[in-house]
C-alpha cells in the first residue's frame, strides 16, 4: 500500500493563540480557500474578453 | 297537495363525460396533474430551465464555483453509492474499496472547498438581491446540512479515527439535547443518517437550489444591476 506523503503516526500540529486553535493542515487548507477566493475575483476567465466584444460588437449591428 | 312522484333519471347512453369538462369544451375543473404541469411550466418555461446562453458577467471565475460544487456532490453519491453496494467495512481490506473510499472522501474536501468559496462570492456580491432570498435561503441550509452530513460519513468509518470522532461528538450533541435520538456512537443510526436520510436533503435542497437560480436567473454584479436600475 503506498504511503502517505506526510509520516500521519506522530500527533498533529496545533496553532493554538489565545482561545484561537486548529490543525495546522486545517488551516492550511482555510488560507489556500481565501487565495483561490481572491484569483477567483481578481484573474479573468480565459475567452471572456473576446465574449464581451463579440456581444458589443453584435449589439452595434 | 299532491306531489308528483318524478322519476330517477337513468345514466345518459354514452361515455360519462369528465369532470374536469364543461360543456363548452373548456376545464371547469383541472386535475392536480394539469394544475401541476401548468405552475411548473408557468414558473419555469423550458427556455428558462435550460438556457441557450448566460449573461457576459458570468464568464467569471467567481461564477465557476457553484458547478465546481455540483460536480462534487455527483462524484460524492456516484462513490457513495458503490461504496454502499460493498458494505461499510470493504475499504479496509480491497485495493478497490480503499480507492473509491478515497475518492469519496476526497470528493467531499473539495464539495466544502468550493462550496466555502461559492458561498463567500454570493454573500459579497449580496446573491439575495432581486427576490433571490430563497435561492440565498437554500443554498444557506444545504451548508447546513452538509456538515452533520459528513459527520456522520466521519463516524461511520469503522475505525479508531471514528472512535473518536464520535466520542467527541457525543458531548457537542448532549449539550444541545439531541443526543436522544441523534447518538453519534450508534454505528446503525449514523450510517443509516449518512447513506439515506442526509443525501435525501442535500440533494432536494441543492435541487430546489438550481431550479430556483434558473428560475431567477443568475445575480448580476453590484455595478450591472445599479446600471440596469439607471437606464430607463
Amino acid at each position: 500500500m503506498l504511503g502517505a506523503i506526510f509520516d500521519l503516526s506522530n500527533p498533529a500540529h496545533i496553532v493554538h493563540w489565545h482561545v484561537f486553535e486548529m490543525s495546522v493542515s486545517n488551516l492550511i487548507v482555510i488560507c489556500l480557500m481565501f487565495v483561490v477566493f481572491a484569483l477567483a475575483s481578481l484573474l479573468p476567465l480565459p475567452g471572456a474578453g473576446r465574449r464581451q466584444a463579440a456581444r458589443e460588437k453584435a449589439i452595434q449591428r | 297537495m299532491s306531489v308528483a312522484a318524478t322519476p330517477p333519471k337513468s345514466p345518459a347512453p354514452g361515455p360519462t363525460p369528465s369532470k374536469s369538462s364543461a360543456p363548452n369544451g373548456t376545464p371547469a375543473k383541472r386535475s392536480w396533474t394539469v394544475r401541476t404541469r401548468e405552475a411548473g411550466v408557468a414558473a419555469l418555461p423550458p427556455e428558462k430551465l435550460l438556457p441557450d446562453g448566460q449573461p457576459t458577467y458570468v464568464a467569471s471565475w467567481i461564477y465557476v464555483f457553484g458547478v465546481a460544487t455540483l460536480a462534487a456532490l455527483v462524484v460524492i453519491v456516484g462513490s457513495g453509492m458503490i461504496l454502499a453496494l460493498k458494505g461499510p467495512a470493504w475499504w479496509h481490506f480491497t485495493g478497490v474499496g480503499h480507492f473509491f473510499n478515497s475518492i469519496h472522501l476526497w470528493a467531499v474536501e473539495l464539495f466544502f472547498f468550493t462550496m466555502v468559496v461559492h458561498l463567500w462570492g454570493k454573500y459579497w456580491m449580496a446573491a439575495w438581491r432581486g427576490g433571490r432570498a430563497r435561492v440565498w435561503m437554500t443554498g444557506a441550509v444545504t451548508f447546513l446540512i452538509a456538515v452533520p452530513a459528513a459527520l456522520t460519513g466521519y463516524v461511520s468509518q469503522q475505525n479508531f479515527d471514528a472512535q473518536w470522532i464520535s466520542t467527541q461528538a457525543k458531548d457537542a450533541m448532549n449539550s444541545i439535547g439531541a443526543g436522544a435520538f441523534f447518538n453519534v456512537t450508534n454505528f446503525g443510526q449514523m450510517y443509516s443518517w449518512h447513506i439515506l436520510l442526509f443525501p435525501i436533503a442535500v440533494v432536494g435542497l441543492v435541487s430546489a437550489h438550481v431550479l430556483l437560480v434558473r428560475r431567477h436567473g443568475v445575480v448580476p454584479p453590484m455595478d450591472v444591476a445599479r446600471t440596469t436600475k439607471a437606464t430607463p
